[in-house]
């Protein structure tokens, strides 16, 4: 029986207001280790709600979510800062890079913050990891001196840099060209072959075929699960419910 | 959380932003060096009056009087007993064995002891002027009293070359238009007269003392008393007029005269220091706080274009503490070079200040500015400065890194 690294328990997520909002609705989930797990559905169904709850960005209403077998609902913000840190690494539609430092700083930031390493075995595991992703000779450079796919390569340097369990992503392919994407696909695809859990929301249905397994989210639940030869067709669903 | 991280990203900051933290700096340059020289310049002032009183008088005047009607034999004898009307004998004026108790002061004083005689007297030269005439041992005023330094004209030493004669102060000399070798009349209030020869003129800087007052030996002033040998005044220098107060406590409880120091003397004076002193500090309060506001403003629109930085810290695992401490020590940065050129701007203002004179209409003279300089001006200005600054990032570090960074990653999608 596979690891379960990711679990979801009766997550609900509801935005209290003059008119309420729910943008999660009840889903339980479990994500195996090493399992890649695409998250679909259209704009406003709540893909990138539930990826926020279950990188512990956001709190859920009412669930649960259990990271590598801890329970997370009763923790304190900075415990889960600490969780975010150690156990999940995230990467963003836009690269979200610091802009005034290199795409070697960028990286080391988050192996800093954690302060677990020598100075020298952090420079070390971020050369190997930009160099790993084919950005070796842009160490040194910023931000703005890259192109969008290696700005998207260095955020996923920096998402693997303190070796977490879970990779999430939220729409990590969205802003860029088509070559890009499949670049950054096939690195999410590796990394997940290598033994991490890697949780991907997607608007690509072509792409979401790559992934172990597809969840289609409407109206905040899981519609629909695709897995194995399944993955492929896309599903017909209703038109998107924007909210 | 690694502090280096937190120091490098800070530093980052504010070194990208070279503009709007040259200004920042600049506006806690301005509060440090304008602080520094205000107090230097207060204090100064303050400092160069005092001196200037502290010179013209006694540090400690040992009268010939007591605090307390002295303790009836009756109230000794009986532990309960009434009494009204009591009239004390009517002693002679003066204090008893002068000498002796010289001495017995001098044996552990920090300073000298010097007897005089005061009394008060009209000076007729022309015009009649109410004066206060003080006799003095030529020889040993000189030990207790700065007297020789302030001769304009003569010597303390003349006083004891002609019969009767006296020293009066440049004040008096040109209000009553009398010069070195004039003869004046001396009347006292017992109606004795004595004609006196001016033989110097002193000029103290204090107008009432350089207007209202006359010495002459300790036998003049006997005369004009009409008390042979009686001195009802002991005059002490001390080494270091600011312990004069204890001081002057010691020598009463010892000798049981009344002893006042210069400091009780002038305590109305004094307390109105006091108030000017905290009129000075809100001043200069308000004027850090005021350049601390520079401060706030560069930390909020920091943290403002910063928030997309924060949310993405936040999302990486960093706590909020650290990344609210990020801008704390971006402001304690700026703070602190602020602080550093402030001391070299209050450093170059104070001098600039000691270079100019003023003219004084009073005493015709050109009077320096007086600048007092004190490491303490330096370390509270610079202090009370950097406080503020760490002060007033706290609160948009705060509000800045409160945001979800669920909003801020939403809104840049």
């Amino acid at each position: 029986m596979s690891e379960i690294a990711l679990q979801a328990v009766g997550l609900v997520r509801r935005i209290e207001g003059a008119v309420s909002h729910t943008l999660v609705n009840g889903i339980d989930l479990a994500v195996n280790k090493g399992e890649f797990v695409a998250i679909t559905g259209p704009s406003g169904s709540g893909k990138s709600s539930l990826l926020y709850l279950l990188g512990l960005l956001d709190a859920p209403t009412d669930g649960e979510v259990i990271i590598c077998g801890q329970p997370t609902s009763k923790l304190s913000e900075d415990d889960r800062a600490h969780v975010r840190l150690t156990k999940c690494g995230f990467v963003f539609q836009f690269h979200f890079l610091l802009p005034e430092f290199t795409s070697l700083e960028n990286v080391l930031l988050p192996m800093r913050a954690e302060g677990k390493m020598s100075e020298k075995d952090m420079l070390a595991r971020g050369l190997d990891l930009l160099g790993s992703l084919g950005l070796k000779d842009h160490a040194q450079k910023r931000p703005n001196q890259l192109s969008g796919g290696q700005r998207q390569r260095v955020a996923i340097a920096r998402a693997l840099s303190n070796r977490p369990e879970i990779i999430v992503a939220d729409e990590p392919t969205g802003a860029l060209d088509t070559s890009s994407t499949e670049q950054v696909f096939g690195i999410l695809r590796e990394i997940a072959d290598q033994g991490r859990t890697v949780v991907v929301v997607t608007h690509d249905p072509a792409l979401a075929t790559r992934a172990d397994r597809r969840l289609h989210i409407v109206d905040g639940k899981i519609a629909q699960t695709f897995e194995g030869q399944k993955l492929a067709p896309e599903p017909a669903v209703a038109a998107p419910t924007d909210q | 959380m690694a502090g280096n991280l937190l120091v490098n990203i800070a530093w980052t900051h504010v070194t990208t932003r070279v503009r709007q933290t040259l200004v920042g700096m600049a506006g806690v340059a301005m509060g440090v060096g304008f602080t520094i020289m205000m107090a230097g310049l207060m204090e100064g002032s303050q400092i160069d009056f005092l001196r200037q009183l502290v010179d013209t008088m006694p540090h400690v005047t040992v009268q010939d009087e007591r605090r307390a009607a002295p303790v009836q034999p009756a109230d000794r004898e009986y532990g309960a007993v009434q009494m009204s009307n009591v009239a004390n004998v009517n002693n002679r004026p003066g204090i008893r064995h002068p000498e002796s108790m010289m001495a017995s002061l001098r044996s552990w004083l920090p300073g000298d002891v010097a007897p005089s005689v005061r009394t008060t007297a009209i000076i007729d030269h022309g015009g009649r002027v109410g004066i206060t005439l003080i006799g003095i041992d030529p020889r040993l005023e000189v030990r207790v009293s700065k007297l020789a330094s302030q001769m304009r004209e003569g010597q303390v030493g003349d006083l004891q070359r002609a019969p009767n004669a006296v020293i009066i102060g440049l004040a008096l000399a040109d209000k009553l238009a009398i010069k070195t070798g004039d003869t004046v009349s001396l009347v006292a209030g017992q109606g004795t007269q004595v004609s006196s020869t001016v033989v110097g003129v002193f000029r103290s800087g204090l107008k009432r003392v350089d207007e209202g007052q006359i010495y002459a030996t300790l036998g003049t002033a006997q005369v004009m008393m009409g008390q042979s040998g009686i001195i009802n005044e002991l005059r002490v220098r001390l080494n270091n007029p600011l312990i004069a107060d204890t001081i002057a406590k010691r020598v009463e409880g010892q000798i049981g005269y009344k002893s006042v120091s210069w400091q009780e003397a002038n305590s109305d004076l004094l307390s109105s220091f006091a108030v000017r002193d905290f009129i000075v500090l809100t001043v200069m309060g308000a004027m850090l706080l005021t350049s601390s506001f520079a401060t706030y403003n560069i930390i909020s629109t920091i943290t403002n274009e910063k928030r997309q930085d924060i949310a993405i810290m936040k999302s990486l695992g960093m706590r909020e503490t650290s990344v609210r401490s990020i801008f704390i020590m971006e402001a304690a940065m700026i703070g602190l070079v602020g602080m550093i050129a402030g001391w070299a701007i209050g450093y170059a203002l104070c001098f600039g200040w000691s270079q100019i004179t003023i003219y004084n209409t009073l005493t015709g003279t050109n009077v320096p500015i007086s600048i007092y300089y004190s490491p303490l001006h330096y370390i509270v200005a610079g202090g009370i400065s950097l406080l503020c600054c760490t002060g007033a990032a706290f609160f948009p570090a705060r509000k800045a890194t409160r945001v979800h960074p669920v909003e801020i990653i939403r809104g840049a999608s």
